[in-house]
């Protein structure tokens, strides 16, 4: 993740999308990334899976991740293409998962504000920098605390304990 | 330094003195525990960790109960994942079906749940427990195989909430309608990354089960945990469940809290959380006219004994309409028995009811009364967002187990004194 520069276009929605959308509990069966991906957000926004391009990022409101546990969620985003998240703020369980599976979150309020369906992005993820190139606004997210900078930095958290369980 | 009951249980698991709200640590668990959905993605990930061994066969527990009795071939093959698991690890606590509960219902009864221990399960639900005094939470399938795998989790300690509840319930209330009221009050992000600590008459009047159900809905006020004190009904409970010891924690009466918020529950009426959010809460006096399709009384929420003998008390002698298709789901096999023993199961069979072998089922669209297009259900579920229960343009209305069985019986939401008067 570090130093990696994403580019992509944006996929805006609200408040509080939820993983029941982000992948329904009918599809629950599966576990491999590409076949969740295409069922990914198709009970919020049909035409998502048939448009999305590898690289694109989704960007949205308060409480991205709502709901269940299900590493699924995070896993049919990473599968349709979705190179990153940008919410106002997300919830917790989707926030661990996220992390765990490598799937790059960031928190920026501003910069949801600031963005709309279709913007062109550019996202310095070791910056935590946004820039909206369709409107030419730029935005900071914080950066992770150091502990999570570890778990990602070190490819996730499967490295991180297949390294303790060595040590 | 004073510090609430959920910094006390997680200082003890970092094996610290204290700790903060905000730190990152790593506690050890006493309990890690997974489903038919989650396990498999778990299992994968403790291989791919090169772990060989779970830290200890007698403290992981893999519950197969949403898409159980299988509903396909996928689920059943998921099972056999589970199944395998269990067996080549050595899993002293492995239940299938014909055993098995719904996890949140079953684990606290098999004794598996104790005061002052920290538990993670990979299913959102797993803060059910903060009712015994435990620190419990959901996290996702890797953390769950990091749990498996090393005994441990990492956590950021949460800020806490202090919840005072005053007054006295009336009839026909129960903790459902203390927690929709209170996820309508706080919103579904309203204890985002929080602990809810539950407090006051009211709770020290409300039954375990009517506490396990509030613990339950903690995350859908986006709390971390849910987490009630230690009392003499809590050690009635678990006596005989049991032949561990366990520790009791409690806050210290200077404990610093994010924030304090007092109700008065006295007048509070049965809650329906309208589609398509927990949060979206109002009195039944309010629904409207509201006709159904479907009524589900059962799920980790509201599947254990005194929602069953709320259910048969209002069913007793009565109909369900013809036009509400009523499935009652105990959320364990000793729950069923006692169904049956004391007599419940025939009112339900004579009310016209479908009664179901233990599973998440319908709750979250999976089998068991899945909705089409158009069609409203009433639940006693735990969330009523888009294509929850089945088709993207169905309807859940999320009530207590009195207003869902009154609700069958009149065909659209009701208040339970409306039939019982």
């Amino acid at each position: 993740m570090a130093g990696m520069v994403l580019e992509g276009k944006a996929w805006r929605y609200g408040r509080n999308v939820d993983t029941d959308v982000i992948i329904p509990a009918r599809h629950l069966s599966l576990t491999d990334p590409r076949e969740l991906g295409e069922h990914c957000l198709e009970d919020l926004d049909p035409e998502f899976v048939n448009r999305v391009e590898a690289g694109d990022i989704i960007v949205a409101e308060e409480n991205f991740g709502s709901g269940s546990s299900r590493e699924h969620a995070p896993l049919a985003l990473k599968g349709c293409g979705v190179s990153l998240v940008i919410a106002a703020s997300f919830a917790r369980i989707f926030y661990r998962n996220a992390i765990n599976v490598g799937l790059p979150i960031l928190e920026s309020p501003e910069a949801v504000q600031g963005i709309k369906m279709g913007d062109h992005l550019r996202v310095d993820l070791e910056e935590g920098l946004i820039e909206n190139i369709s409107t030419g606004n730029k935005y900071h997210s914080p950066p992770f605390p150091p502990f999570m900078r570890e778990i990602i930095a070190g490819n996730g958290l499967v490295e991180y304990v297949k390294r303790r369980l060595r040590g | 330094m004073a510090q609430t009951i959920t910094e006390k249980i997680l200082a003890w698991h970092a094996g610290r003195d204290k700790v903060r709200p905000g730190e990152l640590i790593n506690a050890r668990i006493d309990l890690a525990l997974a489903n038919d959905i989650t396990a498999p993605l778990s299992l994968e990930a403790f291989r791919e960790m090169g772990a060989e061994r779970v830290f200890d066969p007698a403290k992981v527990v893999l519950v197969p109960d949403h898409f159980t009795p299988a509903r396909d071939i996928a689920a059943a093959e998921n099972c056999v994942l589970l199944r395998n698991f269990a067996r080549e690890q050595g899993l002293e606590n492995y239940f299938d079906v014909g055993r098995v509960g719904i996890e949140h219902v079953m684990i606290p009864e098999e004794g598996l749940a104790l005061p002052g221990e920290v538990i993670v399960g990979a299913d959102s639900h797993t803060c059910t427990y903060g009712a015994l005094g435990a620190f419990s939470t959901g996290v996702g399938s890797t953390d769950l195989a990091m749990a498996m795998a090393l005994g441990e989790v990492w956590l950021r300690v949460p800020e806490s909430i202090r919840l005072e509840y005053a007054g006295e319930l009336r009839s026909w209330v129960g903790g459902k309608d203390i927690i929709l009221y209170t996820i309508g009050k706080l919103g579904v992000d309203g204890a985002r990354y929080r602990a809810m600590e539950f407090h006051g008459p009211a709770i020290d009047a409300l039954s375990m089960d009517g506490r396990f159900t509030m613990a339950n809905m903690a995350i859908e006020a986006g709390a971390k945990n849910g987490i009630f004190h230690v009392d003499v009904k809590t050690k009635e409970w678990l006596e005989g469940r049991s032949p561990r010891d366990y520790r009791i924690f409690s806050s210290d009466s200077d404990a610093s809290y994010a924030e304090k918020i007092e109700f008065e529950v006295s007048d509070l009426e049965p809650q329906v959380a309208f589609p398509h959010l927990p949060s979206n809460v109002r009195p039944v006096s309010e629904a409207g006219d509201i006709a159904l399709d479907q009524a589900v009384i059962g799920s980790c929420t509201n599947g254990r004994l005194e929602d069953m003998e709320i259910a048969a008390r209002i069913l007793k002698g009565r109909q369900v309409d013809p036009r509400v298709r009523t499935i009652v789901i105990p959320g364990s096999q000793p729950i069923l028995k006692e169904m049956v023993k004391r007599g419940w199961m025939e009112i339900f069979l004579e009310a016209g009811v479908a009664v179901s072998t233990p599973t998440c089922g319908p709750c979250l669209g999976g089998h068991m009364g899945v909705l089409a297009k158009g069609e409203r259900a009433v639940s006693t579920t735990n969330r009523n967002f888009v294509g929850r229960m089945g088709h993207v343009g169905s309807e859940v209305y999320l009530a207590g187990p009195a207003v869902a069985a009154a609700s069958a019986i009149s065909g659209r939401l009701t208040h339970p004194r409306e039939v019982m008067d």
